[in-house]
């Protein structure tokens, strides 16, 4: 298993979903050993092998940015090859390890996570002849929101989907696009959705006092619709932004709530004030910890507003939190739920509608957050990791005949 | 001693539904009814659709049946905002339903004129909505209906009583079994508590062969052939000399499509049940007066013809559908006052039973979404436009009555 992070040392969803899908496949039976490109203690993951690539502690792997486009372009124009100053430089280092430890060691399957790893991926299967599954957690065209991205990351995820044996996509919305943008045909891609576990989220009390201001808004009346993300274009906060000045216009007792941090958030901040909301609009900064479960908890109204979103996890913990979700269509999180409302991410006036709507009924609220919890209780982390081993077999008998 | 026989009885119905009607429309504009895409909201298309693969053929053949046929018969329900929908969109289509009935052989059946639960909410509503109903059918149609049946067949022992003092001499509901226990729904029933109204039952296992059934290709008894139907009416008929078969209209053409040959079918049953000895065709009043009632029949708690459970949860089962059904009727009194004619009926028009079906959400918690028919992209939609349409309502009241309406929840 090749990985990026696991928890507690992840910046996103990439690492719950590789900790949850290990842990329910090592439940299964399966041997794993998972390769991170850092050095650090993982508690809670003794089910499986853990290797790290290099001796970076995990917060320099974070600073490098390997989620953040303009990071990653300055970086690629760098030169390699002066330490590991650059992320393509921990690239390298985690496909030496890589090549290394496969030569120990054949492995029956690799599953390679992003395009992070894949380039790790491909030279494994090239030394081994074991089968390469490329699991799709986010593609460069969602990273970059509408926008193309940078080429050479297309370059590396077009060679590892054309070199797999079998190609996972968190959504449809995901496989769509390996399909479309990088004519990869379909039938080689398998939809698998993650799962939610939210046993992790719970063994918490919400303290009021986080978000005391809004909480005394609350007991007046008010309705928090708040949104909990990076603050990157792929998020498409404007729409949101521009949504809930719409919605206040129809609906006073609205406030919004804006948690986390990123490129867009000087722009942000100066939209709510030229929108003549800013006396609504509340930014957080980056939260984690209690800050961040209790941003969900005083909201009543979970927004995913995002142009492009492979799944969207984020959504489900508003939902485990008690929200009432709303979801751009382009976020695959909204193919596993019923219970949602959806909109076109550029559809400002429908997203106003649908805050105005749940703001406005109790019962609208209370059905949609009641409904949602019962649907993504159905989700399971065995049942992906049933459908993992079922696939890995079925490759591996491809490849030996 | 009379003959056996069918009791066919088809429910003929169109709501007008609510187009995408956004909170930025209230009190702008209030044409909630009037969405002109290329979706299932949009009201004239609907009809002119359902027109062409329903009404046109299937009045076309009933025409023809009743040609060839001197004892085919048959009993009809058609609401209010059908009739409403003919007259804007298919003039024809009304024409077509006028002809059956001056045949003097298709009776026509009571209702509330706007398909409506006027009767779970506000008793002068649903009385002034049943003489609605009776005065147009009187105006189309030329006739006086002399049966009665509540909207999705909601019955109960108070609605009986209510029919029997207003003089009906029928009233339709759904045959459950645990109502019936080991009596058979092929006879005529006596409802507790009334002087001289009779009870036909619907029977649902042969009604709903047809109407639910006879398409589906992975059923049993696919494909049905009118001989073996007509030898199940047969081995029924051992329970009972009626036969009721309660379906909605549609169920020809637009529920089952021509493709699954249910026109040939049903052509093809009617002759071969009136080939048979001692078999003919009831109108609903015609079947209840014509049998000695067999027995006492009581339903506190209201029955209707839907899903499973035969109740109203439905229409009224989750706090979305009481929430806006109780403001609807809340508003009952400012809107009657106003006296104003377009509001009155934009009010009766968000009382069609239609749109809290739309808001159901029970069938996500069966997993089986596809049993639900909507235009709406989710039951969360429906609730949406609805709500901001009776926002609007308020806001044309206030203007009218100058009253506090603005938000209550």
């Amino acid at each position: 298993m090749l990985g990026w992070e696991l928890p507690p040392h992840n910046s996103g969803g990439l690492g719950v979903a590789c900790y949850y899908m290990s842990k329910a496949l090592a439940l299964k039976g399966a041997s794993i050993d998972f390769v991170v490109p850092y050095k650090a203690d993982h508690p809670n993951a003794g089910f499986m092998t853990i290797h790290s690539a290099t001796s970076l502690n995990p917060l320099h792997r974070n600073g490098m940015g390997a989620y953040d486009n303009p990071a990653i372009a300055d970086a690629l124009h760098r030169k390699p090859g002066e330490g590991l100053n650059n992320i393509r430089d921990v690239q390298a280092e985690y496909v030496s390890y890589v090549e290394s430890m496969v030569k120990d060691k054949s492995p029956d399957a690799i599953h390679a996570h992003d395009w992070l790893t894949i380039e790790a991926g491909m030279r494994a299967k090239e030394l081994t002849g074991a089968p390469l599954i490329v699991h799709v957690h986010a593609t460069e065209f969602d990273r970059s929101g509408q926008g193309y991205g940078n080429p050479l990351v297309h370059e590396i995820e077009q060679q590892g989907l054309l070199m797999a044996d079998r190609i996972f996509a968190v959504s449809n919305i995901t496989k769509g696009l390996i399909v479309s943008r990088y004519n990869i045909p379909a039938d080689k891609i398998e939809v698998l959705h993650n799962a939610f576990d939210p046993i992790e989220l719970t063994n918490y009390t919400y303290d009021l006092r986080t978000y005391k201001y809004l909480e005394h808004l609350r007991s007046e009346g008010f309705t928090v619709v708040s949104t909990v993300t990076r603050f990157t274009v792929q998020k498409g906060l404007i729409h949101f932004l521009k949504a809930a000045a719409r919605a206040s216009e129809r609906y006073d007792k609205l406030v919004f709530l804006m948690a986390g941090d990123g490129e867009q958030r000087d722009e942000l901040v100066r939209l709510s004030a030229d929108l003549g909301i800013a006396d609504k609009v509340f930014f957080t900064g980056f939260v984690r910890g209690r800050q961040w479960r209790d941003a969900y908890s005083v909201s009543d109204v979970f927004v995913m507003s995002s142009v492009s979103e492979p799944f969207g996890l984020t959504a489900l913990e508003a939902a485990h939190h008690d929200n009432a979700l709303i979801i751009s269509k382009q976020s695959g999180v909204g193919e596993v739920l019923d219970s949602i409302f959806r909109f076109d991410f550029w559809d400002i006036d429908r997203l106003a509608d649908q805050m105005v709507a749940v703001a406005a009924s109790g019962a609208l609220k209370h059905e949609l957050k009641a409904n949602v919890k019962r649907e993504y209780a159905r989700l399971s982390w065995d049942d992906v990791a049933a459908r993992c081993l079922a696939i890995y077999q079925h490759v591996r008998v491809g490849v030996a005949s | 001693m009379n003959k056996r026989g069918i009791v066919l009885y088809l429910h003929v119905h169109q709501p007008w539904r609510v187009r995408e009607y956004s909170v930025f429309d209230t009190s702008h504009t209030h044409d909630y009814f009037s969405a002109a895409d290329e979706t299932d909201r949009n009201n004239k298309r609907v009809l002119e659709k359902v027109a062409d693969k329903s009404y046109r053929p299937m009045n076309a053949l009933l025409m023809k049946l009743l040609g060839t046929h001197p004892d085919f018969k048959l009993s009809l329900s058609i609401t209010g905002t059908f009739i409403e929908q003919c007259e804007a969109w298919a003039p024809d289509v009304l024409e077509d339903f006028k002809r059956l009935v001056a045949t003097g052989r298709v009776e026509i059946v009571a209702e509330t004129y706007y398909h409506s639960l006027a009767f779970f909410y506000s008793r002068e509503e649903f009385e002034r909505q049943v003489e609605l109903h009776r005065q147009k059918i009187q105006e189309v149609f030329g006739v006086t209906p002399t049966a009665l049946r509540n909207t999705e067949l909601a019955y109960n022992d108070e609605l009986a009583n209510w029919a029997d003092s207003k003089g009906y001499k029928a009233i339709l509901a759904e045959g459950w079994d645990p109502i019936l226990g080991d009596r058979s729904p092929n006879h005529v029933y006596r409802p507790s508590n009334t002087e001289s109204l009779r009870l036909l039952l619907k029977n649902y296992r042969l009604s709903d062969d047809i109407a639910f059934r006879f398409g589906n290709r992975d059923w049993q008894d696919w494909p049905l052939s009118a001989e073996t139907y007509a030898h199940w009416l047969d081995s029924s008929n051992e329970q009972g000399p009626l036969i009721n078969l309660f379906m909605d209209y549609e169920t020809f053409g637009e529920h089952q499509w021509a493709d699954t040959g249910i026109f040939d079918f049903f052509e093809s049953l009617v002759s071969k049940w009136l080939e048979r000895q001692n078999s003919t065709f009831y109108t609903v009043t015609e079947a209840s007066v014509s049998f000695e009632p067999g027995d006492e029949i009581s339903m506190p708690d209201t029955v209707t013809w839907a899903d499973t459970e035969r109740d109203l949860t439905a229409w009224l089962g989750n706090g979305m559908q009481h929430e806006a059904m109780r403001y609807l009727y809340h508003m009952e009194d400012d809107v009657m006052r106003s006296g104003d004619i377009g509001l009155i009926s934009d009010w009766r028009r968000l009382q069609t039973s239609d749109h809290a079906y739309y808001m159901c959400t029970k069938w996500f918690r069966d997993g089986d979404v596809h049993a639900y028919f909507s235009p709406y992209d989710s039951p969360y939609d429906a609730f949406l436009y609805y709500m901001n349409a009776i926002r609007d309502m308020r806001y044309r009241l206030m203007a009218y009555h100058n009253i506090g309406g603005g938000h209550h929840g």
